[in-house]
């Protein structure tokens, strides 16, 4: 019952002195479909809320000089959605950002909020760490980045110290042959939380093999992983079945997941490999089309 | 003299629904809508304990608190006697009902009211119930059904003694009930072939999607108003009348636009406690569950357990049916045994039929009627086993469910002959039907099932009042939940032979219309109907005594045609056709107002049957299912608005699709319930389904004027076994247990892998 501050600074410095000032109980608002939720569930009690919103920064969509993006933390999904660019670099992070709800969570949705959210079972964020994005951090002692995949530290957990918080990501230039992917799994087709996901992106060279990878599974273990063997055992080979089957086993071996009312543990380990699979089938597809 | 060769002008079309405008633009008023000056807030503390004695409650504290105006327990509740008592959906026991919405001695679910507070403001009266301080003793809980039943078990009511059997001791089981055609023992020996197979089901919720509201008012003297979203204001008032000890004269209940309640608004559950609060707070209290309450607190339909055994000639004629059919009933006794055991195997002509069930306690909600209540749990096991049946046998399963169809005169297991009905004919158009016949893919399959339910009448009362313009308005007193305004405008605007759109259809109060039974059993556009249309005709009698007083003739020489009352032959006399408009506007010269009426209690409701074909594409590494096409036909008796026939049946084969694929109730290990809203108690979502193909059969009931059956309710009976055939026949997996979730499905693909390869 008790009154909450809201507060909607223009400037990163504003913000961030606001997150020091307010005694750790401080929330950034971005799109708000999951902070605004959790406030009417009593998940949550802020005495100061801050939204970023009107922060240029936060807002900002730039292709940069080198092919790579900016991508302010509180861009909503429908934004990026709209521009063909990063959907034609990156299919793989923009389905997996449009999976985030419905049309009209997708007008508010934000990247740093699911990241920061820190719901293992984010869906953006498994095709984030494939697609190498890193997360550009202001705070008390100034500005750092971060790989995406080292900003969550647990089921609502993040890194970011007191006082900090994302202001935008960098999503690298597409390489050349490059191609990624996003597909999780969920019992309904619609308005649900992945089971499994997993974020693909790889590359190949001209006679097909594959030359890097990067595959990254969410809602299997605490936090995103980034499943190390599953790319050593693609990379070098055509995806031939024997490949597959080593990338499919390596995914469940990285599997630390929970029982809970959403999948067993057998269930996701199972299909942890199966996404594997076929997300780097379509990942190879993407890129043997460049 | 058949009605059915009539030409009607409007029954049968598709006009706009007289709520339609105000539904779509928000206008509508639905139960949090409505609101009075000086009204305070109620809300629920609500156990935390799935079984628990509550050993004492402290309010004092709550009641301390700025703002709280009232605070209740069951200590406000006068106790209620332990005798069954004919109200709401089938017999009342009040001793149950006053418990259920307020608990006593002990907290029997998860989520069972303890306590109220009504406040200045919601967040007043939440921080109240934190300061109520109950004094809990847990006790062992039970959720599932066999496990309730077994010796040992944790027992709810250790005074419970149960009916239609003996047992030593306290025990959960509340009744027995059993149902026997012919002699099952010859049955089987006369059989070929017989198969037994155990099913098991999960409870599931209504999921209507506007969650329990209501507004309740005492004045002074002692008279009540409540507004609320329900299925049955008349039923409101008898329960709230019976538990507060108020005379049915003091309350009046307005019902609200509803948004759904396909059965789980027949009960009560917040009514009697925001009437009490009010008394005691000398304000309107206003009441409005969360999700999460809705969840917690109010009737699912049973899970089940059964066991079938089906014997059979190698030609394909079902000699013989056993079934156990053991339903759970949530904390208080009322699971759908009686009507599950006979709906098992009514679409079928089966002389040897025995089939007994089973009514169990456990520590959940107490279950509430969902869409014909009880059928689809032991269809579920029916329809499965006799997909078995014709794969053993080799022969088409529609074909030997054509084999083996009920017709008219064949005697249903559970006691009637049945009269005209139309099972036959579905399967019929099934065979037929180009859905049966089209390509199927790698993993994909197909399945069929059939389904049947009673349908009801009961108490109706109907007004017809003839506007001095020549408009007419229809009182009924059924809250409207699926379109049936439009069916009584429409039916009232062919008997009074006026447009459509000049009958003005209303549901009254209870101090405004005669009695009707609730909105359920399939019964308002049956039974209302059928008062609507007497009212009407009672109108007409009095137009054409009108126009007899005006021509001077008598009245027997006057008849009603096209809405004008006409000179019955020429001996009568030659006088111009008087039109209703033209009577109407000459009533206060010749008598005063028209009002037509009619109340009785409507008997002869047509069972309805249906059979579905639903398609589905099985991945065969996720154990996802998806639903290709569904084609749901059904003898709707007549379709008086054709629209909102196919709506019950697309409606109603829907959440029999997620009943069959992924709603369950998830309890963790102390009995709590671990999803308490949509997000994980999956009902579909738009995009899960295909457009369902209804398919409208019309087998007109004879005991109608326009031939109406009920619909609302058996196109929920055959989905769950039409998707478990269907991916029995896409993956060579025979799904037992519902719901056929992913995980669950994977879990069963895997199992057959492992045993194939060991073979
Ligand atoms: C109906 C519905 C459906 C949904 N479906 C999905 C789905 O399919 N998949 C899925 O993954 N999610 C889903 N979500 C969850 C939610 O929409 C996403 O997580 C979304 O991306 C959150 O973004 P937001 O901008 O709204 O975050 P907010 O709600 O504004 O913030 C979320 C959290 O992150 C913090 N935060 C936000 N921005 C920053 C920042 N820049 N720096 C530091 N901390 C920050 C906030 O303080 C808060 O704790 C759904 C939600 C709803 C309501």
């Amino acid at each position: 019952m008790e009154s909450i501050e809201f507060q909607k600074p223009e400037t990163v410095d504003e913000a961030v002195k606001l997150l020091q000032g307010a005694d750790g109980n401080a929330k950034i608002l971005a799109g708000g479909t999951d902070l605004l939720v959790q406030l009417r569930a009593h998940m949550i009690d802020p005495s100061v809320i801050v939204d970023i919103k009107s922060i240029d920064e936060t807002r900002e969509l730039n292709k940069n000089a080198d092919g790579s993006y900016t991508i302010g933390a509180a861009v909503a999904g429908a934004e990026a959605h709209e521009r063909g660019d990063i959907t034609a670099d990156w299919p793989g992070v923009i389905e997996a950002w449009d999976l985030i709800g419905s049309t009209q969570i997708q007008g508010r949705a934000s990247l740093g909020g699911n990241l920061c959210n820190a719901s293992p079972a984010g869906d953006s964020v498994p095709a984030m760490v494939a697609a190498g994005m890193t997360a550009n951090i202001a705070g008390p002692d100034g500005r750092r980045t971060l790989p995406v995949e080292e900003v969550t530290a647990g089921p609502g957990k993040t890194n970011l110290k007191k006082g900090e918080f994302i202001v935008s990501f960098n999503l690298p230039a597409k390489p050349s042959n490059g191609g990624d992917a996003y597909l999780r799994l969920i019992p309904r087709t619609e308005m649900d939380i992945a089971v499994v996901g997993c974020g693909v992106a790889l590359t190949l060279d001209d006679s097909g093999t594959v030359t890097s990878a990067k595959v990254s599974l969410g809602a299997v273990a605490a936090t995103v992983l980034v499943v190390e063997d599953a790319a050593k055992a693609i990379i070098g080979s055509k995806l031939e079945p024997e490949a597959m089957s080593a990338l499919d086993a390596a995914c469940q071996a990285a599997c630390k997941p929970i029982d809970d009312k959403r999948g067993t543990v057998e269930y996701r380990t199972k299909v942890a490999g199966v996404l594997a699979r076929r997300a780097v089938s379509i990942a190879a597809e993407r890129a043997g089309k460049n | 003299m058949s009605s059915d060769n009539r030409k009607y002008k409007w029954v049968g079309t598709r006009q706009i629904r007289p709520d339609g405008h105000d539904k779509v633009t928000g206008r509508a008023k639905f139960g949090s809508d409505f609101s009075l000056s000086g009204m305070i807030h109620g809300r629920v503390l609500r156990s935390p304990h799935a079984h628990a004695i509550i050993k004492s409650i402290d309010t004092s504290k709550a009641e301390a608190l700025p703002g709280v105006k009232a605070v209740i327990t069951s200590k406000d509740f006068q106790e209620q006697p332990a005798e069954l008592k004919a109200a709401g959906e089938g017999m009342i026991n009040y001793r149950d009902m006053t418990r259920n919405v307020m608990a006593r001695e002990k907290a029997l679910y998860d989520g069972h009211a303890v306590a109220a507070v009504a406040a200045s403001t919601v967040e007043v009266a939440e921080a109240a119930l934190e300061l109520i301080s109950v004094d809990y003793e847990v006790l062992p809980h039970v959720i599932d059904v066999d496990e309730a039943m077994k010796e040992g078990a944790p027992i709810l009511h250790e005074e419970m003694v149960p009916s239609g059997m003996e047992v030593n001791g306290p025990t959960n089981i509340a009744k027995f009930v059993e149902f026997n055609l012919g002699d099952t023992k010859k049955g089987f020996e006369e059989a070929e072939v017989v198969i037994e197979r155990s099913y098991k089901t999960e409870a599931v919720h209504q999921g209507y999607i506007e969650p329990h509201a209501v507004v309740a008012s005492v004045a002074e003297d002692g008279q009540a108003q409540i507004w609320c979203c329900t299925q049955g204001q008349f039923q409101v008032r008898a329960f709230v009348a019976q538990l507060l000890g108020m005379p049915a004269s003091s309350i009046r209940v307005t019902p609200s636009e509803i948004g759904g309640g396909f059965g789980g608004k027949t009960v009560v559950y917040l009514e009697p406690l925001a009437t009490l609060l009010s008394k005691k707070a000398g304000k309107p209290v206003k009441m409005i569950m969360t999700r999460e309450e809705v969840f917690r607190a109010s009737g699912p339909t049973s899970g089940g357990s059964m066991t079938y055994k089906i014997g059979a000639t190698k030609a394909g004629k079902i000699t013989a049916v056993e079934a156990t059919i053991k339903l759970l009933a949530g904390a208080f006794a009322g699971a759908p045994a009686g009507p599950a055991c006979m709906c098992a195997v009514a679409p079928y002509d089966i002389k040897n039929v025995y089939v007994n069930g089973y009514d169990v306690v456990v520590n959940r909600p107490k279950v509430a009627a969902y869409r014909a209540p009880g059928a689809p749990i032991s269809a579920f096991g029916a329809e499965s086993i006799i997909d078995e049946l014709a794969k053993e046998l080799g022969i088409d399963p529609l074909e030997l469910r054509k084999l083996n169809a009920a017709k008219k005169g064949t005697q249903a297991a559970y006691g009637p002959t049945f009269r005209e009905i139309g099972y036959e004919e579905t399967v019929d158009i099934a065979m037929k039907h180009d859905h049966y016949s089209a390509p199927l893919g790698p993993n994909q399959g197909r399945g069929v099932a059939s389904g049947f339910w009673f349908n009801i009448g009961g108490e109706s009362s109907a007004t017809v009042n003839i506007n001095e313009d020549g408009t007419a308005v229809v009182i009924s007193g059924n809250p409207d939940i699926g379109g049936s305004r439009a069916s009584l405008a429409l039916m009232a605007a062919e008997e009074l032979g006026i447009d459509y759109d000049k009958v003005r259809p209303i549901i009254g109060d209870t101090a405004s219309i005669g009695y009707n039974f609730l909105t359920g059993g399939s019964r308002v556009t049956f039974a209302t109907g059928l008062a609507v249309v007497e009212a009407a005709k009672d109108a007409v009698r009095q137009l054409c005594e009108r126009a007899a007083k005006i021509w001077e003739v008598d009245a027997e020489g006057v008849i009603w045609e096209n809405g004008h009352a006409k000179p019955a032959s020429t001996n009568v006399g030659d006088f111009e056709p008087l039109s209703l408009a033209n009577l109407a506007a000459q009533a206060p010269k010749t008598g005063g107002p028209i009002c037509g009426h009619n109340a009785q209690n409507v008997q002869g409701a047509g069972p309805g049957f249906a059979t579905h074909i639903c398609d589905v594409e099985v991945d065969p590494e996720t154990g996802s299912v998806s639903i290709l096409r569904y084609t749901a036909i059904q003898d709707v008796g007549r379709a008086i608005h054709p629209s909102y026939v196919e709506g019950q049946i697309q409606g109603g084969a829907a959440q029999g699709i997620g009943w069959a694929l992924n709603e369950e109730y998830i309890y963790n290990s102390k009995g709590q319930l671990d999803n308490p809203g949509f997000l994980d108690y999956r009902i579909p979502v738009a995009s899960d389904l295909p457009m369902i193909d209804a398919v409208m059969v019309e087998v007109p009931n004879d005991r109608h004027p326009y031939g109406v059956r009920g619909v609302g309710e058996v196109p929920i009976v055959p989905p769950m076994a039409a998707v478990a055939n269907a991916i029995e026949n896409a993956t060579g997996v025979r799904m037992s247990a519902l719901p056929m979730s992913p995980p669950r499905l994977l879990a069963a693909l895997d199992q057959a892998d492992i045993k194939e390869a060991a073979e």
